[in-house]
């Protein structure tokens, strides 16, 4: 392994290390006079970048492990990809929405490109240091970003609830690395899931504790019930487009990881684990959807919503199932990720754009907005209806997927739950297009929505529709990313 | 060698456990972070115990403690900043009374 072929193999991270910084210079020589417009768009360019390098690697298929701790394979690939779309949609629709709200936005903009280079360290961690430290790197910095608006009150409170919460369950999850170095002296995935291999009495009881304690941490960026406390209030306190990050890349990388330690380190525990993740996927349903129908705010319930999300993503790990076939499980989780990522984002940022027109997200807010804007209404339309997993949308694309795992495992409870829990969804998903159509509000003025967002908005929805519509090459990427995961473990 | 290996281990859990209980119990947002120092540190000792007597020839689990504790001197300095700013606007960090967003 010679240098060029690790800088090639490093691409996507690299060029993410060099823009932060390179972002980070040009603020500081426009001495913040032009509200962050330069450093926003160079974050652009060094975020497409890292694109190209990503889907370059995604394509070429390659599996190696450099320095024996970071893997370069199609799954990491795969959630690279994700991570950086998901920022630079949130880059984009930044550009209008911090503008006036921050001296810092140079700043703002530099930490949003190492937030994506921490998702990538993570997702392509085999070594539990390394998964660790990337945890931690994308915990602190998104501490940084859902309190960068230190004079709006519940921006500083988000953040220091989300820190609280951060830093126990960070520990916690320590705790559980500490076990497994105990347990067989390694830190490495793939060693430490041979050497767990004859596990039996209490062995086998110190890796179940281990799991959970490991998932302390995952499920806390997951959002995963019981470990979901800080993420109503974060979500609703934090800058819109920073929600929109922590509710769909940073989820994305907690279950990334979670499936790769899981897999790779717990291969013989693989009952235990699936047993706990999905009773975990039982109780993250209902309780985000029970809650979610109480809301007054659109933000809110959107908050609570992908709590649920979350619920129905797990089930694609909680059914796993590593002989292969269609339906692995852990495809299903891929495919409702991706398409997650657009209809959250794109959610999200509808309720950016009306509450930077009406200064809050109340339902009232949103009533008649089929009149005021009738093209964000549309789009709105379409991401409630990829949440409620109606099709031809993206989202009933992932339900189908996670769904017909959780059937083919013959987990016929779960399967029940999880459909009333979606028809329960539906209901308040529904509610939403109900207000804006055919509910009439006062105020009839038109909305206006700045360019950038609306170009985010649209890329969202059109994406959302093709994975929905021409769903073949997705389906095949996705199965093409787990395939290494599932028989070489890495 | 004098001291099982055990011993150290039921030290590292009673920390961690105590650590835990001043997280639960506390409203003092500071006392919360000293309550995760503390739980950080159990973990620390868990690594250089298992390293002792696990594996001595890898110093693996000296590394992992080094980087622990660099990582939450890094935690600790963003959550004071935040604790701080907190306290500016609100005069308490008490987080029972940091209650606007509420659900």
């Amino acid at each position: 392994m010679n240098a060029s072929e690790i800088i090639r193999w490093l691409s996507p991270e690299l060029i993410l290390l060099i823009t932060g910084f390179v972002v980070l210079g040009a603020d500081l020589v426009m001495r913040r006079r032009d509200e962050g417009r330069t450093a926003a768009v160079i974050a652009l360019i060094g975020l497409v970048l890292a694109l190209i390098m990503a889907l370059l690697l995604a394509m070429n298929n390659p599996a190696t492990i450099v320095a024996s701790t970071f893997a370069v394979d199609p799954y990491s690939s795969f959630f690279k990809v994700l991570a950086i779309i998901a920022v630079s949609l949130v880059v984009l629709s930044s550009m209008d929405f911090m503008k006036g709200k921050s001296r810092y936005l140079g700043e703002y903009y530099a930490l949003l490109v190492f937030v994506t280079l921490a998702v990538s360290i993570a997702v392509s961690a085999t070594n539990l240091l390394l998964v660790y430290l990337g945890i931690e790197f994308l915990s602190i910095t998104s501490y940084i970003l859902t309190g960068f608006l230190r004079n709006d009150r519940r921006s500083e409170e988000a953040a220091i609830k989300y820190f609280l919460y951060g830093a126990s369950a960070g520990a916690v999850m320590l705790y559980g690395i500490s076990l497994v170095y105990g347990a067989t002296g390694s830190t490495d995935l793939v060693a430490v899931g041979e050497l767990m291999k004859a596990a039996t009495g209490p062995e086998h009881l110190l890796g179940v504790a281990a799991i959970v304690l490991l998932l302390g941490g995952f499920g806390f960026k997951a959002s995963l019930v019981p470990f979901h406390q800080w993420a109503p209030d974060t979500y609703d306190g934090a800058p819109t487009p920073v929600t929109a990050f922590l509710a769909t890349a940073s989820k994305a990388a907690g279950f990334a990881v979670a499936g790769r330690v899981f897999i790779t380190a717990f291969p013989q525990f693989t009952p235990d684990w699936m047993a706990i993740l999905g009773s975990l996927a039982i109780l993250t349903m209902t309780v985000g959807n029970l809650t979610a129908l109480k809301q007054h705010s659109v933000k809110r319930m959107l908050a609570y919503s992908s709590i649920a999300q979350a619920g129905y993503i797990v089930l694609g790990l909680a059914a796993y199932n590593p002989t292969g076939g269609t339906f692995t499980g852990l495809n299903g989780m891929l495919i409702y990720l991706f398409a997650y990522l657009f209809t959250n984002i794109g959610a999200f940022f509808v309720v950016l754009a009306v509450e930077r027109y009406a200064g809050s997200s109340e339902f009232s807010t949103f009533k008649g907005l089929g009149k005021r804007a009738p093209g964000l209404a549309l789009l709105m339309t379409v991401f409630m209806l990829s949440l409620a997993g109606i099709p031809p949308t993206g989202g009933f694309l992932g339900k189908f997927y996670v769904f017909a795992a959780v059937v083919e495992k013959h987990f016929l409870v779960l399967a029940a739950i999880a459909a009333v829990n979606a028809i329960v969804a539906a209901f308040y998903y529904m509610n939403v297009i109900r207000l804006m159509f055919f509910q009439d509000s006062e105020d009839e003025t038109p909305l206006q929505v700045s360019s950038g967002l609306n170009l985010s908005l649209v890329v969202s929805a059109v994406m959302v529709l093709a994975i929905g519509i021409l769903a073949q090459p997705f389906i095949a990427w996705a199965v093409e990313s787990v395939q290494m995961v599932n028989t070489r473990g890495f | 060698m004098a001291i099982p290996l055990s011993w150290y281990l039921i030290v590292a859990a009673a920390l961690f456990c105590i650590g835990f209980y001043g997280v639960l119990a506390r409203r003092n947002a500071v006392a919360i972070l000293m309550g995760v120092e503390l739980m950080l540190n159990a973990v620390n000792i868990n690594f250089l115990a298992f390293w002792r007597y696990v594996r001595p020839e890898e110093p693996l689990g000296q590394v992992f403690a080094i980087f622990v504790l660099a990582v939450a001197a890094a935690e600790a300095a963003v959550g004071l900043a935040l604790i701080i700013s907190i306290y500016r606007t609100r005069k308490t960090i008490n987080i029972d009374n940091i209650d606007l967003l509420r659900g």
